[in-house]
């Protein structure tokens, strides 16, 4: 469903994504690793539209992001980083926006909205301004415009970053079990989400895929059996990238 | 085409319910009809004129709109800009020109509802004289352009920038040299070394010179076709400077 090939970035003199390839199919969850600035985001981006590759391509469901933006854009559902939402509205009328935006109108916007609520458990904060609302809700809010349309393409830009223990642990569980009808892609720090909620998981570090693989083999990798370990050991921090450099 | 008018009409709904549900829209039509009818009555020279009719509300109008719409306009990109919602915006199903022209069109909406609040001024100078409101009407329509024309130019600014302050003075400072190269006083003195020609030229871009075609009732073709190319111009530049923000 997703098919990423030789996919670039460069910012100027600086290569952000170098030479991405991979597939994702329908049923899979993939887990997108790598330390901060390695360039999932700026990947994510390319894949969902919002910024033009350098270099390579992508498609959805067969479509190719530069040629048919809008038809690859109606199948994606996408949860920025930090969960950006309008935060003069309140949920509902933000929902309702998300709804008529993916062409959904009357009894259709009020069962997507009604289902949406449900999945994200935002009941209790429907009328509430977005403003007001936990950090928590906000993400939860985000979250729910993503799957607002039930799209067949999941693109979620860490999906669980600020959320207490108790949240993450749901959204890893929607993740899963939305993973079995979609194609999903997910960004995150937190290794143990990978072992949770992927059925596979790619590491990139410094724009390149350094590893591919489900969690099992993956961490089969390190001596230790810890995927942290295999993690640190094929991926450097920042401050060994500087002094490097 | 249907479609592209619908994604259009819900990006003008959530704007103008942007402004009302803040107290952005309250402020902004308290401030501007204050101003307006402060500006009418008291420097316009409303009564002294000694004619019915809605000059002393048009001619000061360039001049108050050179800081309110700035004002309404400066939030309408650099906002997104800063919260990040740009991202949300621009990955939903729409083309980056219908968000542009669907943002646009809510301000100037809502622009166009400030002037229709100013209509007090017109029932007044109906009840005490007998003007032409043939004018009066051609006077509100370049009004209109006017400010959608300030308006394009301030989306264009609020693009470049995700400050909103920076937005604004470069919006003012743009839609004054728009205003400064057919200002009479300032061509006047050009005029006595520069040749005429040359001033007259420069001053075919100032929106004075259009503006003031409507406030004589005249709906000249051209003066339309000026204020819809400066628009155009303007939210034609607003689409390449997002593109290039997002190719970074």
């Amino acid at each position: 469903m997703i098919r990423v090939e030789n996919l670039s970035k460069s910012f100027g003199p600086k290569l952000a994504v170098d030479g991405v390839s991979f597939e994702v199919g329908k049923g899979e969850v993939l887990g997108f690793l790598g330390p901060n600035g390695a360039g999932k985001s700026t990947t994510m981006r390319m894949i969902t539209g919002f910024i033009p590759s350098s270099a390579g391509a992508v498609s959805v469901c067969g479509l190719d992001v530069q040629e048919n933006p809008i038809e690859v854009k109606r199948r994606i559902g996408y949860l920025p980083e930090a969960a950006p939402s309008y935060t003069e509205m309140s949920v509902l009328s933000f929902l309702k926006f998300a709804a008529e935006m993916r062409g959904l109108r009357g009894e259709e916007r009020r069962n997507a909205i009604r289902r949406v609520v449900g999945l994200c458990h935002l009941e209790s904060v429907l009328g509430q301004t977005i403003d007001t609302l936990s950090k928590g809700f906000r993400h939860r809010t985000c979250l729910a415009q993503a799957l607002i349309h039930d799209p067949e393409v999941l693109i979620l830009d860490e999906p669980t970053d600020g959320l207490d223990p108790n949240q993450k642990h749901e959204v890893r569980t929607l993740i899963r079990e939305m993973g079995a009808s979609k194609a999903i892609i997910f960004s995150t720090h937190i290794l143990e989400e990978v072992e949770a909620a992927c059925t596979r998981a790619i590491i990139i570090d410094r724009g390149r895929i350094v590893a591919n693989g489900t969690p099992a083999e993956l961490k089969a990798r390190a001596p230790s059996g810890k995927l942290e370990d295999f993690f640190r050991s094929i991926t450097r921090s920042d401050v060994q990238t500087e002094a490097a450099a | 085409m249907r479609n592209h008018w619908a994604a259009i009409g819900t990006i003008v709904k959530r704007e103008l319910a942007a402004y009302f549900e803040s107290p952005v829209a309250y402020v902004f039509l308290v401030i501007f009809l204050l101003l307006a009818g402060f500006f009418t009555f008291a420097f316009g020279g409303f009564f002294e004129r000694g004619e019915a009719s809605l000059a002393a509300f048009f001619n000061w109008l360039p001049w108050l709109f050179l800081f309110l719409v700035p004002a309404a306009g400066m939030r309408l990109w650099s906002e997104e800009r800063r919260l990040g919602t740009i991202e949300l915006l621009l990955t939903m199903p729409v083309a980056d020109w219908q968000a542009i022209v669907g943002k646009f069109l809510a301000s100037w909406l809502f622009l166009v509802v400030a002037l229709v609040l100013s209509f007090p001024i017109v029932v007044t100078v109906n009840v005490l004289g007998d003007p032409d409101n043939g004018v009066i009407a051609s006077g509100y329509v370049g009004a209109a352009l006017l400010a959608g024309a300030y308006l394009a130019i301030s989306c264009m600014t609020s693009a470049l920038t995700r400050n909103q302050v920076i937005a604004f003075i470069l919006a003012v400072v743009l839609c004054l040299l728009l205003i400064l190269v057919g200002f009479s006083p300032l061509t006047d003195l050009l005029a006595r070394w520069a040749s005429p020609w040359l001033v007259e030229a420069v001053a075919k871009f100032s929106v004075l010179t259009h503006y003031d075609g409507f406030q004589k009732g005249v709906l000249d073709s051209r003066d339309l076709l000026y204020f819809l190319s400066v628009m155009a111009f303007a939210l034609f530049a607003t689409g390449v400077v997002i593109r290039n923000h997002r190719a970074g």
